[in-house]
């Protein structure tokens, strides 16, 4: 790219004329490699996406073939108007921002812990890391089987063991069942975030700021905390993205009963359930915008942050 | 060189957006590409990925194919899946697959909607497939309104009690042998705790409309509730539905199993191998597992019909059938298939090369007479005929209605409004808001769905 860019940018100041016509081709040629994974990108998600946009201006139910036709912004005003919807927004919120404010924070101590150095730290490590190599939906399942069933559940085991309650995890707190599942997956998530940021700290700086007497808690406090900002926004950022899709565990464990339903699975609702391709493709639509709002807010407002910190300092 | 760079994908991406319409225009064309292509002997069959399929994908080549020269290109995919690909591909009556599995649920939408091919005629002239050997309620449930039937069942359910004989006993309790809900309410009251950790009555309380909705719509059919009167009045806030969901969800929250708003099928089959709990009502496909060699109620079960209130039956009826795509450019081919996976030959020789307990069952009356699967099924055999043969598809309860089905009502929007509703259920059963409640929204979901059907 850089040999490429210098005589150009020599040669536009020199004259500006239109470019030989081997320069041209010499950038085609640099550009040709990077096109099949462009094409295949676009294939792969821009179409689909395309064809969600179309179909959700259709009134389209899959059972009602001859009755299929144009609507405009029909879907769309039905998505915004129905409250089984507006509080699957609601819900998915809750969700998402819990679950990744607890495993970012528990991500951290645990993080910090493995910071240090002792015996068997790679087996720790890699035991702290296998949740999240689980597969969503059978980590979901061994939620819903393994640890809450409150008949062979190892919860109500154990509290059985020592003469305790016997709860009923999943009905008493839905939202709770679903979200302590989550935490346990992404919590190693960002534990891994946060553990390479922890390890990219400047020694020397730590050693300065030991010696002019800094305690444990100014150190972390001025010095890593400040220098993980960057590590916890891209665990909150991509965590957030994740999270807001999630799918398995709402499914697995209440089917979308007592108030779980996320827009994800309304959105499957609608397809899967109610066959209306219209409808699903607009919630589907609608899911996407709020997701790049949100990103884009938290982006931005975020990395202001940051940049105050940093002229602050 | 930045504005460079960008200038060109921007193009490009121009051109592939132009280029997805036409994509998408085509793929709605020609349905979702899989499968060989038809040619003179082979037929594509598109079906569910459930074990008895499985069996027959395994037995099609060595014998169906040798014996007819027919090849068979089978498409297996999960519930979900092949419901999908089954409406998008027969939707648009692309012709891929001849045949595929539906649920007497779909048969009759289908058959209005025109996608499916009217099989009279096969059946009339292939006389040994003897069409008057099938239950009676089946034909009935494959038939569609304009009398024409559009399926043959591979294999069949329906619902019924499913008790410990052991524990029973054990309490000095009788069942009797055509129980009332009242008498199964008072016997679970009996049996709750008869053991440790044991529950009176394991009943589904999971959402869903193939889940809890069910059982329950079998107990409001009995106690004189429907979903829709015959002018598609949403009928969901009368006393009679009120007084059934009120039973059923105070039945289960006082006598059932822990953990009942998220237990299904495969949650109360387990709680009833492991002896947590005394009763469950639930399909007659449960009895095979329970009797399953290694299972621990093996010989401790006993099976009674499903209980009744006002009615003198109150079981379900689902089957699994194969139909074939109106679209379908070897229909010959694809009866002759269908007589063979649904017809007697196809039982027995389940029965002799993977055992009498994996025979698709529940659709034959000759089934019942085979002296191995008599063996092999002793404990719920003619308690299954009985429960299938007695479901009355179209009059299920007490008044007339609008549209067939027992423990469902048979539109397509039935899927989505059910699987609403019983969130809204399950939520009492979870204790979360009262069955008044409950039913004060699912009312409001069904006026919506009954308003489109008023008047037609």
């Amino acid at each position: 790219m850089t040999a490429t860019a210098s005589p150009r940018v020599a040669a536009a100041s020199a004259r500006p004329a239109p470019r030989p016509p081997s320069d041209r081709l010499r950038t085609w040629a640099t550009r040709a490699p990077l096109l099949p994974a462009l094409l295949f990108m676009i294939v792969v998600t821009q179409l689909p996406f395309v064809a969600t946009v179309v179909i959700s201006f259709f009134d389209w139910n899959a059972l009602y073939p001859k009755d299929r036709h144009f609507t405009g912004i029909d879907n769309y005003r039905q998505v915004l108007a129905d409250p089984d919807l507006r509080h699957s927004v609601w819900t998915t919120v809750l969700l998402t921002v819990t679950v990744v404010l607890v495993s970012l924070v528990l991500g951290l101590l645990v993080a910090l812990l493995l910071n240090r150095r002792f015996r068997g730290r790679g087996l720790v490590r890699t035991l702290m890391i296998a949740p999240f190599l689980v597969v969503p939906v059978a980590a979901a399942l061994l939620w819903k089987h393994v640890l809450y069933n409150p008949e062979y559940g190892l919860l109500n085991g154990l509290l059985h063991y020592v003469g305790g309650p016997q709860p009923d995890w999943i009905s008493d707190n839905p939202l709770l069942a679903v979200e302590a599942a989550l935490v346990w997956q992404w919590t190693p998530f960002m534990m891994l975030i946060l553990l390479a940021g922890l390890q990219s700290r400047d020694q020397q700086q730590l050693e300065a700021a030991r010696v002019d007497g800094a305690s444990d808690w100014q150190i972390f406090r001025y010095l890593t905390l400040p220098h993980l900002r960057r590590y916890l926004e891209l665990g909150g950022l991509l965590g957030s993205i994740y999270i807001v899709q999630n799918f398995d565990a709402v499914f697995t464990i209440t089917s979308g009963g007592l108030g779980t339903a996320n827009l994800p699975y309304t959105v499957y609702q609608s397809f899967y359930q109610a066959h209306e391709n219209g409808l699903a493709s607009a919630a589907g639509v609608v899911v996407v915008i709020g997701s790049i709002v949100i990103a884009t807010f938290a982006l931005r407002v975020v990395s202001s942050l940051f940049r105050e910190e940093v002229s602050r300092a | 060189m930045r504005t460079q760079s960008r200038r060109t994908p921007r193009a490009l991406f121009a051109v592939a957006a132009a280029g997805t319409l036409t994509t998408s225009l085509l793929a709605g064309c020609s349905g979702a590409g899989a499968g060989g292509g038809s040619s003179a002997h082979s037929i594509n069959v598109l079906m569910v990925n459930n074990p008895q399929m499985v069996e027959l994908q395994k037995l099609t080549k060595a014998n169906f194919t040798k014996d007819t020269g027919i090849k068979v290109n089978f498409t297996v995919l999960p519930e979900n899946d092949v419901r999908d690909k089954i409406s998008q591909d027969f939707a648009n009556q692309a012709g891929q697959y001849d045949v595929a599995t539906l649920s007497n649920y779909e048969i009759p939408i289908y058959a209005k909607n025109g996608w499916l091919e009217p099989i009279d005629s096969y059946v009339k002239k292939d006389t040994a497939f003897d069409q008057q050997d099938i239950l009676k309620p089946m034909q009935q449930a494959l038939t569609a309104a304009d009398g024409k039937l559009y399926g043959e069942p591979f294999y069949g359910e329906s619902s019924f009690l499913m008790y410990r004989k052991d524990v029973f006993q054990k309490k000095g309790l009788t069942m009797p042998a055509h129980p009332t809900w009242q008498q199964v309410a008072d016997l679970a009251a009996k049996a709750d705790g008869a053991e440790p950790g044991m529950k009176g009555i394991c009943l589904r309380g999971l959402p869903g409309w193939g889940e809890m909705l069910a059982p329950l719509t079998t107990v409001v059919n009995t106690m004189g509730g429907t979903w829709f009167d015959k002018d598609w009045k949403a009928r969901l806030d009368a006393p009679e539905f009120k007084k059934a969901t009120r039973f059923y969800v105070d039945l289960v929250r006082k006598h059932g199993e822990a953990g009942a708003a998220q237990s299904g099928f495969a949650e109360c089959l387990n709680d009833t191998t492991q002896g947590k709990t005394a009763m469950w009502y639930d399909a007659t496909s449960g009895a095979g597992s329970l009797e399953a060699a290694g299972s621990p109620v093996k010989g401790k079960m006993g099976y009674v019909p499903a209980p009744v209130d006002r009615t003198d039956s109150s079981g379900w009826l689902y089957t699994w059938a194969w139909g074939i795509q109106k679209a379908s450019k070897n229909p010959d081919d694809a009866w002759k298939f269908i007589s063979w996976a649904s017809g007697k030959g196809y039982e027995k020789l389940v029965g002799e090369q993977a055992g009498w307990a994996n025979v698709p069952a529940g659709k034959r009356t000759s089934t019942y007479d085979i002296p191995q699967y008599r063996k092999e099924a002793a404990a719920f055999a003619d308690v299954t005929r009985d429960a299938i043969a007695s479901a009355k598809p179209n009059d299920p309860g007490v008044q007339p209605r609008p549209a067939p089905g027992i423990q469902f009502v048979d539109i397509p929007e039935f899927t989505d409004l059910g699987t609403k509703v019983s969130q809204e259920i399950s939520s009492a059963v979870a204790g979360r808001q009262s069955v008044d409640d409950a039913l004060k929204k699912a009312q409001q979901l069904a006026e919506a769905v009954g308003k489109k059907y008023e008047g037609s």
